[in-house]
C-alpha cells in the first residue's frame, strides 16, 4: 500500500514538472516576434536597415547626408559582407517572423523567390511618389504577378572587361582599351583565343590570363534574356543553348590552365588581386570598388576597363520595406531618397555601381564619369554602352542565386578538381534538382 | 470527534494548542505528511528547471523535427506542410550525398580526435611535473578553448590559403610545392582537423591533469622503488589511474566529432562552405543539414538528417554498451 502511494505520488509530482514545461512552450509560442528593430520614440524615428556587400549607402556617407538634412532621423545599417550568408538570415528572419530589418536589402538573384513567396512581408511600393525613373526591365525584376512592387532598384551590372595593361604588354599584346576591345568584339570566343595567345607569350609563368572560368560563364548567360528558367518559371538549364555554350567555353577555358583557379569573393582572390596573380576579370561595374580596394594604391594605374564582346547584366539590387515595420512611411522616404537620381549618379561616381536610374543614367556627371584608378578609363560611357546591349526583358527564376553558385560549384569541378566537363556537367544537374526539385 | 473534523481548513501550524488526543493526532498525521511531501517532493522540484528547459528546448524540437521530417515543407512557407511519409527517409538513404557526409564525419572524426587526445595526454603528463609558472601554462593550454571557432576558423582558413598562405610558405622553404588545401580532400580534411585539435587539445589535457593528481603519490614512489622509468610510470600508473577520464573524453569527443560543422563551414566560406567544398570533399552531417535546410530550404529533408544523426548517435551509443558488456565478461 505505501509502495503504492509513493508510486504514485512521483507520478503526480512528474506529472506536475511536464505541465509545466509545456507551460513554458506554449509561453513562447504565444508572444509575437514584435517589430523590426525601428520606431518612433518622443518625435523621434530610428529606422534600421539590413544590407550586403558592399551597396555603399553608408560607405559614402549619404545615410549621414539623409540624417542631416532630417534631424529627426536616425539610421542604423547592418552590412553583410557576404550576400550568401545575408540572404540565409533573411530567410531564416522571414519564417520566423522576427529579427528582420525596417528596411531589407535584396539581391536579384532572389528577386522572383521573394516576390514569388515572400511579398505579403514587404510594403507594395508601386505608388511611391517619383519612383518612374527607372529602367523599364529593372522594376519589372520585382513586381509580382498582381502588381505588387516589393523593392526599389538601386544598381545594375553592366559588364565590361577589366584587364592589367602592364601584363598585357609583357605578352606582347595591345594595351590601348580600344584596341583590346577589338581582340573579342562581339564574341567571347575570342576572349578565351586571347587567353591562349596570352599564355604562350606571357614572361610571368605564375600570371594567369583570367581568375576563374564562373565570371566567364556568367558574363556568357547574362547577356540573354532567358537563362536558368523560361517565363512560365520552368527549368530549362539543361536544353537552353546559351547556357550549354557558357559551359563548353568555360569549362575550354579551365581545362586550358588559363584561370588562376580562383573563386571571386572568395579567400584567395582578394590576394590574387593584390599580388596580380592574374591579367583580366570580367567585370560588372560595381566590381570595380572591390578591385581598387584589394587591388592597392600600388596597382593603382595598371588596370584598365575594355568594353567586353557582349553586353551582359550580373547582379544589382533592390530596398525592399517590411510590412512589419512600425516606421513603414519613413522608410519608404528614405528608399526612395536612396534611390532617386541624384543619389544613384553619387554612388556611381563614387564607387561604381551603376545607376539603374534611366533619368540617372543621362545626367553628365554618368555618362562623363572616367575612373582614376583605371587609368581615366571612361567608365561611363563603356558601361553605358553595355546597359544599353541589355535585353530589355529578363526572365527571373525562383532559385537563380542558387543555381548560379551552383554551377561557378561545377566549373570549379573541372578547374581545381581535373574533373571532365562531362562528369562535372552530371554532378552539376543533380545538384541543381536537389536545390530546385 | 466532531472538532476534529471541522478544522482541517483554519488549522494553521501552532494556531490552537492542542485540546485533545484525537485533533493532536490528525496534526501529526499532517505533519509528517508535509515533512515527507518535503523529503521526497523536494528533490524533483529542485531538478524540474532543467527538466522544465529540457522539454522546451531537446524534448519538443525533437519531436517537431520528426513531424516535419515527414513532411515536404520550405523554410519561407513552414505553415505549408505536405504529407510524405517516409518518403525524405527513403531518399536520404539512396543519397550518395549522405553516405559521403556519413564517412566524411567518420574520418575528419578520426583525425581529429585520435592525435588531439594522445597529444593531450602527453600534455597533461607535462603539466603534472613541478614546474615554474604552472598555473600560466594551464590557463595557456585553455586558451585556445576559449577562442570562438568562427575566429579560430578564419585565422586557420587564411593560414591554410593556397596562393599566400602561410603553411604554404613554409612548406615551399623545405621544398614542398604549394598544397591546394581546400580542393584537395585529404588535405582539406586535415586542415579542418587541425582547427580542431587546436582548439580541444587544451581542455582535455586539462581534464587529464585534474585526474591524475588524483593519483596517490604513494603509487608512484612505490613504482619508483621497484625501478620503473618515467615512461613506464606513465603506462603502467597515470594511464590505468584515469582510465575513466580517458573514457569520458572519448565519448565527449564523439559526439563533438559526429557535430562537427563551424570549422569546416568556415574553412570553405560561402557556397562552398555549406556543401563543404566543390566536391563535398569535406561535408560533414552537420553541414548536409544546413545545406539542405539553409541553402535548399527544403526542411523536411533537413530535419530527416537531423534524426539520421540522432539516431546514429544511438547506435553508437548502444554498440559501445555491447561491446563493453562483451569485454567485462570476457574479462
Amino acid at each position: 500500500m505505501d509502495k503504492f502511494r509513493r508510486k504514485l505520488r512521483r507520478r503526480v509530482v512528474t506529472a506536475v514538472s511536464a505541465v509545466s514545461a509545456l507551460g513554458l512552450v506554449v509561453g513562447c509560442g504565444g508572444s509575437d516576434g514584435g517589430g523590426t528593430g525601428g520606431g518612433k520614440k518622443d518625435g523621434k524615428v530610428t529606422i534600421t536597415m539590413g544590407l550586403f556587400g558592399v551597396m555603399g549607402f553608408k560607405e559614402t556617407g549619404l545615410l549621414d547626408k539623409y540624417m542631416k538634412e532630417n534631424p529627426n532621423v536616425t539610421i542604423k545599417a547592418d552590412i553583410a559582407g557576404d550576400e550568401q550568408t545575408y540572404y540565409t538570415a533573411l530567410q531564416t528572419h522571414l519564417a520566423a517572423g522576427s529579427g528582420l530589418k525596417d528596411i531589407q536589402g535584396i539581391e536579384i538573384g532572389r528577386a522572383k523567390e521573394l516576390s514569388d513567396t515572400q511579398k505579403d512581408k514587404f510594403v507594395d511600393l508601386a505608388g511611391v511618389a517619383g519612383t518612374d525613373h527607372f529602367l523599364p526591365w529593372k522594376q519589372s525584376q520585382v513586381t509580382a504577378s498582381d502588381k505588387k512592387v516589393i523593392g526599389l532598384g538601386t544598381d545594375i551590372g553592366p559588364m565590361a572587361v577589366c584587364y592589367r595593361k602592364d601584363l598585357f604588354e609583357q605578352a606582347g599584346l595591345p594595351t590601348d582599351r580600344d584596341e583590346v576591345a577589338k581582340l573579342w568584339e562581339g564574341d567571347w570566343s575570342k576572349y578565351v583565343s586571347t587567353g591562349k595567345r596570352f599564355k604562350q607569350k606571357s614572361k610571368a609563368d605564375k600570371v594567369a590570363f583570367m581568375d576563374s572560368s564562373s565570371g566567364l560563364f556568367n558574363a556568357m548567360i547574362y547577356g540573354n534574356s532567358q537563362q536558368f528558367y523560361d517565363k512560365d518559371g520552368e527549368l530549362i538549364y539543361g536544353s537552353n543553348p546559351v547556357v550549354k555554350d557558357a559551359w563548353k567555353l568555360a569549362s575550354e577555358a579551365a581545362t586550358s590552365d588559363l584561370t588562376a583557379k580562383l573563386r571571386q569573393f572568395q579567400p584567395g582572390w582578394d590576394p590574387g588581386l593584390a599580388n596580380s596573380t592574374f591579367a583580366t576579370t570580367v567585370c560588372p561595374a560595381w566590381m570595380l570598388a572591390h578591385i581598387s580596394e584589394k587591388a592597392g594604391p600600388k596597382n593603382k594605374g595598371k588596370w584598365d576597363v575594355a568594353k567586353a564582346p557582349k553586353g551582359a547584366n550580373w547582379g544589382g539590387a533592390f530596398l525592399g520595406v517590411m510590412e512589419k515595420s512600425p516606421v513603414k512611411k519613413e522608410a519608404q522616404d528614405l528608399v526612395a531618397w536612396l534611390t532617386a537620381p541624384e543619389q544613384q549618379a553619387y554612388l556611381f561616381k563614387k564607387i561604381g555601381n551603376f545607376p539603374s536610374s534611366q533619368t540617372a543614367l543621362e545626367m553628365p556627371e554618368v555618362v562623363d564619369a572616367k575612373s582614376d584608378y583605371f587609368s581615366g578609363a571612361p567608365i561611363g560611357k563603356i558601361f553605358g554602352a553595355a546597359a544599353q546591349e541589355i535585353p530589355d526583358e529578363q526572365v527571373l527564376g525562383r532559385k537563380d542565386g542558387t543555381i548560379k553558385d551552383i554551377f561557378s560549384q561545377g566549373l570549379t569541378l573541372i578547374e581545381a578538381q581535373n574533373k571532365s566537363p562531362n562528369e562535372a556537367w552530371k554532378t552539376t544537374d543533380k545538384r541543381i534538382e536537389k536545390a530546385a526539385g | 470527534m466532531a472538532i476534529s473534523t471541522s478544522t482541517p481548513s483554519d488549522g494553521a501550524p501552532g494556531a490552537a494548542p492542542p485540546t485533545g488526543t484525537g485533533t493532536g493526532g490528525e496534526r501529526q498525521r499532517r505533519s509528517t505528511l508535509l515533512h515527507r511531501l518535503d523529503v521526497r517532493g523536494a528533490p524533483y522540484a529542485f531538478v524540474a528547471p532543467f527538466f522544465v528547459v529540457f522539454a522546451a528546448f531537446s524534448f519538443y524540437p525533437l519531436v517537431y523535427t520528426s513531424w516535419i521530417s515527414l513532411h515536404r515543407v520550405e523554410l519561407s512557407t513552414l505553415s505549408l506542410m505536405e504529407w510524405v511519409g517516409f518518403d525524405n527517409y527513403t531518399a536520404l538513404w539512396d543519397d550518395d550525398r549522405f553516405w559521403n557526409a556519413l564517412l566524411n564525419t567518420i574520418t575528419i572524426g578520426v583525425l581529429s580526435t585520435v592525435p588531439q587526445l594522445l597529444m593531450a595526454l602527453g600534455l597533461a603528463h607535462l603539466l603534472n611535473y613541478r614546474l615554474r609558472g604552472s598555473t600560466f601554462f594551464r590557463v595557456a593550454a585553455l586558451t585556445p578553448y576559449a577562442t570562438s571557432v568562427g575566429a579560430a576558423a578564419l585565422v586557420f582558413t587564411m593560414l591554410f590559403e593556397r596562393d599566400f598562405g602561410m603553411i604554404n610558405w613554409m612548406l615551399s622553404l623545405v621544398g614542398v610545392e604549394n598544397v591546394d588545401w581546400e580542393n584537395n580532400k585529404w588535405a582539406a580534411q586535415t586542415a579542418i582537423s587541425t582547427i580542431v585539435i587546436w582548439r580541444w587539445t587544451g581542455y582535455n589535457a586539462l581534464l587529464y591533469l585534474a585526474a591524475m593528481q588524483a593519483i596517490p603519490r604513494d603509487r608512484y614512489e612505490a613504482a619508483a622503488i621497484d625501478g620503473a622509468s618515467r615512461w613506464q610510470q606513465f603506462l603502467k600508473v597515470t594511464v590505468p589511474g584515469i582510465r575513466s577520464t580517458i573514457v569520458f573524453t572519448i565519448v565527449l569527443s564523439t559526439i563533438g566529432a559526429t557535430q562537427l560543422f563551424g570549422e569546416p563551414l568556415i574553412f570553405g566560406q560561402g557556397p562552398n562552405g555549406i556543401t563543404g567544398g566543390a566536391d563535398n570533399q569535406y561535408q560533414t552531417l552537420g553541414l548536409l543539414l544546413y545545406e539542405e535546410g539553409w541553402k535548399n530550404y527544403q526542411m523536411g529533408r533537413a530535419a530527416t538528417v537531423a534524426w539520421a544523426m540522432f539516431l546514429l548517435l544511438i547506435a553508437v551509443f548502444v554498440v559501445q554498451r555491447i561491446v563493453k558488456r562483451v569485454a567485462a565478461r570476457k574479462a
